[in-house]
């Protein structure tokens, strides 16, 4: 079952979702999600070239060149930007396309070379392409990562919140971007083999959404984005090695959305199920206030206190149907069934209970 | 030589230009160039949906599923977004990897059956349309052209007929809602028709290179053009010419056809970026002298106005003061002194610089604006 290479799968998954769930906090924080998209797939044409440079597929080399790729096109994107004015997404939407199609091109470049099989494996992604070996460097490389983070966390905290607050304190924040940027990329860089370089975005976003519908403030938000990318990223990469034939980065994506789904729906205080039971209590709460002053309104109007009104006269009055908010009002003990007035009548008639005067006169908070 | 193999490829490349400048143009001026990007990824979990409800790979059925998925991601990720619990970026930045994601997995789990292999779904591969033929009017089409010409025709019609509609809904939103031509509406057939685009060019060049096609010609033609209609034909020229150039590259060097075709697009913008006259680094930088060239002529003027006629005149009004009291490089004081001399607003007599009346009137009205600045900030 639980084989040698399959454990080494898992774990590099698993620090590769972590990590990713870090770096994607402060990504999502920044409302710059995309640019992970940018880097993800600009840093096709540097993985190939570092592999037609050093003319083997070891981590190194496709590391680093992913890594030079990747931050030229941060940097052709600041380009387009500043220099010339290019709105924010198309300038996104140029280089990515762009440098993936150099990509695309280097890479038959490569396949006409050979040696080179398995480099389409960086689309998508390919658990079994992990070897326990390189699991060392990743370890280091992302430990690396993070003790960078932890030394400049009061910095890179400031800059994702406020980043006028932070450049007031005479922070550099052009260049504490650019190396969060850095970071980002060389996280994303190491999780190209296993998640590819499409579908890498949603890892780097799917824990950070995920985590920040549970708690709030950025230390938790961190714990919880890395515990998250770890369950999505090893689970999702066990799985895939289980099936035949079926690439990681997908079923690892699908994990991460899944739980981000999850928590957008059943988070407590955010989440979109709490939302909607809040906004149907607060429904009701009204429509029973509406009901126990209309109730009052007709006993002023008649000027007999004891004054009851049947359902029918209720439902013309407020122009909705009123019989559940008269159950709950019922059930409270504000309103009680009035006698009828005689003995054919079939409509149901209701009266105010002392209580329920009470509330209305007192403009009642409950109902 | 250009046989009919090379003329399937380039037509079939053109028409993928063609059609992509036409719809990219109002998505870059609308600002919503990611949403082809989200879109072109869509569209694999619709062809396959598609596909494994109908049975149908291509054809109206897969290019309508494919619409209704790219529609349904940029909607969703809206939507979301509407929730408030995330921002706009992370809503599209999950919603469509999530669709990618799923309809690759159905790929890999259908492979035997399905015979679309997600590298190709990605990459594309123009080199074979020539094998997809149709007879048409006596003579073989690739398949593939026959669908973009369609696809693009309609694009054409939606482009020609609601021009100024589309013009108004990218420029000013609220005033074209106030005159009731409903820019929301727009937008959706905008975004269906990309997502259109998208299944028809999905097969010569590929998801990811389709969106090449779609914006960076587009943004080309933005940092070239100053009017709408300008920068479509710009957008149109350096697509076509980057299917044209990137076929020869890619014949010379042996590499992948859609790739070097959707690279070529970037030369046309390198070449915007660097010679546009309206924003490109060229012109940017003779503006940059320009400004500067008028500010240092200003100070010129002042300096002499405010010595003319004083006991120093003599002194200060030479060539010599520019270098020592203004600490001008000699150069410099020499490139100003051309300048001024040449517009005629100083006059020179021996080492003696003096206004002429032009000269004098305009370091007055810079002296006024001057004070006026000042009376303005202080008053604050």
């Amino acid at each position: 079952m639980l084989s040698p290479t399959l454990i080494t799968v898992a774990l590099a998954a698993a620090m590769i979702g972590a990590l990713a769930g870090v770096l994607g906090t402060f990504l999502v924080l920044r409302g710059q999600s995309l640019l992970g998209d940018v880097i993800a797939h600009a840093s096709l044409p540097g993985v190939v070239a570092g592999f037609l440079i050093s003319g083997e597929r070891g981590f190194v080399p496709i590391l680093a060149g992913a890594l030079v790729s990747g931050a030229l096109a941060g940097l052709s994107v600041q380009l387009l930007r500043r220099g010339a004015g290019v709105k924010p997404d198309a300038a996104l939407g140029s280089v990515l396309s762009l440098f993936f199609a150099l990509g695309v091109v280097l890479l038959t470049v490569a396949q006409s070379q050979g040696g080179s099989a398995g480099l389409t494996m960086f689309l998508f992604g390919q658990a079994a392409s992990v070897l326990r070996a390189d699991l060392l460097p990743m370890a280091l490389v992302g430990g690396t990562v993070l003790l960078v983070l932890v030394l400049l966390w009061k910095e890179f905290q400031l800059v994702a919140f406020d980043r006028e607050a932070a450049r007031a304190q005479g922070l550099p924040v052009e260049r504490l971007e650019v190396l969060l940027t850095l970071l980002t990329a060389v996280t994303i860089v190491l999780g190209l083999s296993l998640a590819g370089v499409v579908l890498m975005v949603a890892l780097l976003i799917a824990p950070a959404v995920a985590a920040r519908q549970w708690v709030r403030g950025l230390a938790p938000m961190v714990w919880l984005a890395a515990l998250i990318g770890a369950l999505a990223g090893s689970g999702g990469a066990v799985i895939s090695a289980m099936g035949q034939g079926v690439a990681t980065g997908p079923v690892m994506v699908l994990a991460a959305v899944a739980l981000t789904a999850l928590s957008l729906l059943f988070a407590p205080e955010r989440g979109l199920v709490a939302r909607w039971r809040r906004q149907g209590a607060a429904r009701q709460a009204l429509h029973g206030r509406q009901v126990l002053a209309a109730l009052r309104g007709l006993e002023g109007d008649h000027a007999t206190p004891e004054y009851a009104s049947d359902e029918a006269m209720l439902k013309a009055y407020l122009g909705t149907d009123a019989g559940p908010a008269l159950a709950r009002l019922y059930r409270d003990g504000l309103i009680r069934p009035a006698e009828r007035l005689a003995p054919e009548a079939t409509a149901r008639r209701w009266e105010l209970t002392e209580d329920g005067r009470r509330h209305v006169d007192e403009g009642g908070r409950h109902a | 030589m250009l046989d009919s193999v090379a003329l399937m490829i380039l037509g079939t490349g053109a028409l993928v230009a063609v059609s992509g400048a036409l719809l990219g143009t109002f998505l870059v001026l609308r600002g919503e160039a990611m949403a082809g990007d989200a879109i072109s990824h869509a569209i694999v979990l619709g062809i396959v949906l598609a596909w494994m409800l109908t049975g149908a790979r291509s054809g109206p059925l897969a290019v309508g599923g494919a619409v209704l998925a790219g529609v349904a991601a940029v909607f969703g990720a809206q939507l979301l977004a509407r929730s408030r619990l995330l921002g706009n970026d992370a809503a599209t930045g999950i919603v469509f990897p999530a669709m990618f994601a799923l309809g690759v997995l159905l790929i890999n789990l259908n492979a035997r059956n399905l015979h679309l292999d997600p590298d190709t779904v990605l990459l594309g591969e123009i080199g074979f349309v020539w094998l997809d033929t149709v007879t048409l009017l006596g003579m073989d089409w690739p398949v593939a052209g026959v669908t973009l010409a369609a696809v693009g025709l309609v694009n054409l019609l939606f482009v020609g007929l609601f021009w100024k509609e589309l013009k108004l809904a990218a420029f000013d939103p609220g005033l074209a809602q106030a005159l009731g031509f409903r820019p929301a509406l727009l937008g959706l057939g905008l975004l269906a028709l990309t997502a259109a685009t998208a299944v028809a060019s999905f097969d010569a060049v590929g998801v990811v290179l389709f969106l090449a096609f779609l914006i960076v010609p587009a943004v080309t033609g933005r940092l070239v053009a100053a009017s709408t209609g300008g920068m479509m034909g710009l957008a149109v020229l350096s697509g076509v010419s980057a299917v044209g150039i990137g076929y020869v590259g890619a014949v010379h060097w042996d590499v992948s056809l859609g790739g070097s075709m959707a690279v070529a697009t970037g030369l046309g913008l390198a070449v915007a970026l660097v010679a546009s006259p309206r924003s490109g680094m060229v012109a940017a930088l003779i503006r940059r002298r320009a400004i500067r060239e008028e500010s240092l002529v200003a100070v010129l003027l002042a300096h002499l106005a405010a010595h003319e006629g004083t006991e120093r005149a003599a002194e200060e009004c030479t060539p010599e003061a520019l270098v020592e009291h203004l600490r001008w490089s000699p150069d410099q004081a020499q490139t100003v002194l051309v300048t001024a001399l040449e517009r005629g607003v100083i006059r020179r007599d021996g080492a003696r610089l003096s206004l002429t009346e032009a000269g004098r009137a305009l370091a007055r009205a810079e002296a006024l604006r001057h004070d006026r600045r000042r009376a303005l900030t202080e008053e604050r």
